[in-house]
């Protein structure tokens, strides 16, 4: 791998003169996450490499793709939203499959630590309010400039939702109450309509103790209604025990709309409940297919078991939401 | 009739030998997913333990609300679709008391540390 890595820089970043320290990160069979160094005499450029190796061309039906990550991400780092720069797309080539190489950004995305700390003591109080900002400088990319991704709206959400959901023929009456009161509160089509992240939460963060410095992985990347993403930050899946700090354990809505509108956007209170409770099923019905992965195999994971256990936990975010006691 | 030790008394013990004696010698992602797999044994104690009554509770509170007999799977089959339907909603007396309670009985099983449920607890 590291020859590979070597000989894709080579073509790429003059004066470079090597790999080293290539170490697997994470991912699956398809999708891969690779660190490494670029060694070059002004100093080593830290690099990531995200790629699905060859044969592993097809990305599931609701991804991005990752020609369109690419894109994203270095149109977002031009927009000035904390991004990672794009170094390279991969290319035929270069005989690692598709993907692309970025800029390493040093920091933390593990939300617990984040939470608990001491030394994001003083990012924690602001980070709720730069979510909001970061949120806007997303919504605000310009559409034209962007590839082609999926258009949503929240009906077709939770048509794709419940197909999940009957697919796994396992009855939940309180998933089936939810998917009655997404259907009877449906805003209808958003007046605005512009590109989402999708999955807009920790994980997907990187922090310093000086606040956010990237937003990684627009794999869910679609158009649609902006809401969508300020909704899913506040699951309280994402809060990780902090259940009365709605943006991530972190802060109240109140700073995340106070950063959004002072990014010039203007947030809506009700649509942002609506797309919450919208996430909180999402989320649930996603721990449901974690336990149908382990069930079905090859990698029988007992984590992806166990997070199938985890599915009753929308249930009572979904209850606490729908029918507060 | 099976002899004992009891399920519940075997998934505690091995849970235990577990944590106890093996977690301490293992580190890194192995040391994780070891984790992982005391939390699926603890998961097993407790769901031996509560299950029998939760269920019978929860198959007694589905009968009354929906006036039909039936093994627990087809009473959820029955009362989801009726949801799904719009024939029964929150309006209906009993349902949320009853969705309350199964889900606690659940959540006391699968996640007791999670914080809603710690917070419902308190709360009740």
């Amino acid at each position: 791998m590291q020859e590979a890595l070597g000989r894709c820089v080579a073509s790429w970043c003059p004066g470079a003169t090597g790999v080293t320290n290539a170490a697997r990160l994470s991912g699956g069979a398809s999708q891969e996450t690779w660190s490494f160094d670029i060694v070059h005499p002004d100093g080593v450029i830290g690099a990531i490499l995200r790629r699905a190796p060859p044969g592993y061309g097809a990305a599931p039906s609701r991804a991005a793709g990752l020609d369109a990550e690419a894109i994203l991400m270095q149109r977002a780092f031009d927009a000035g939203v904390p991004s990672p720069r794009v170094l390279h797309v991969l290319q035929p080539q270069d005989e690692l499959g598709t993907g692309f190489v970025m800029a390493r950004v040093e920091g933390e995305t593990i939300a617990r630590k984040i939470l608990r700390d001491a030394g994001f003591a003083e990012a924690r109080p602001i980070l709720a309010h730069q979510l909001g900002q970061v949120a806007a400088g997303i919504h605000g990319l310009a559409l034209a400039q962007l590839p082609k991704l999926r258009h949503m709206t929240a009906a077709r959400e939770i048509g794709e939702l419940e197909r999940d959901y009957r697919s796994l023929s396992w009855p939940r009456p309180v998933f089936e109450l939810a998917l009655r009161w997404l259907r009877d509160h449906d805003p209808g089509p958003s007046s605005e309509v512009t590109l989402v992240h999708g999955d807009f939460r920790h994980g997907n963060f990187i922090i310093g103790p000086d606040g956010v410095r990237a937003v990684l992985d627009w794999e869910l990347a679609h158009i649609g209604d902006p809401m969508e993403d300020l909704g899913w930050i506040c699951v309280n899946s994402w809060r990780y025990g902090e259940i009365d700090k709605p943006v991530g354990g972190l802060g109240t809505r109140e700073e995340l709309f106070a950063g959004y509108q002072g990014a010039g956007r203007q947030a809506d209170p009700a649509r942002v409940k609506f797309w919450e409770v919208m996430g909180t099923l999402r989320w649930g019905v996603m721990c449901c297919g974690m336990m149908q992965r382990f069930r079905i195999g090859p990698e029988r994971s007992i984590e992806r078991a166990m997070i199938g256990r985890r599915s009753s936990e929308t249930e009572i975010d979904l209850l606490r939401l729908l029918a507060p006691r | 009739m099976q002899d004992e030790p009891t399920p519940e008394e075997l998934t505690r013990g091995v849970a235990d030998f577990l944590r106890n004696d093996i977690a301490p010698l293992i580190s890194g992602h192995n040391a994780f997913k070891l984790r992982v797999a005391i939390n699926a044994l603890d998961l097993v104690t407790r769901q031996l333990r509560f299950e029998e009554g939760s269920d019978a509770a929860e198959a007694a509170r589905l009968s009354q609300l929906l006036g039909q007999q039936g093994s627990l799977g087809e009473l959820n089959r029955a009362l989801a679709d009726r949801i799904a339907k719009g024939e029964v909603d929150l309006r209906t007396p009993g349902l949320a008391e009853h969705l309350w309670q199964t889900t606690m009985d659940k959540l006391a099983v699968d996640q007791p540390n999670y914080g809603s449920y710690k917070r419902e607890l308190g709360a009740k």
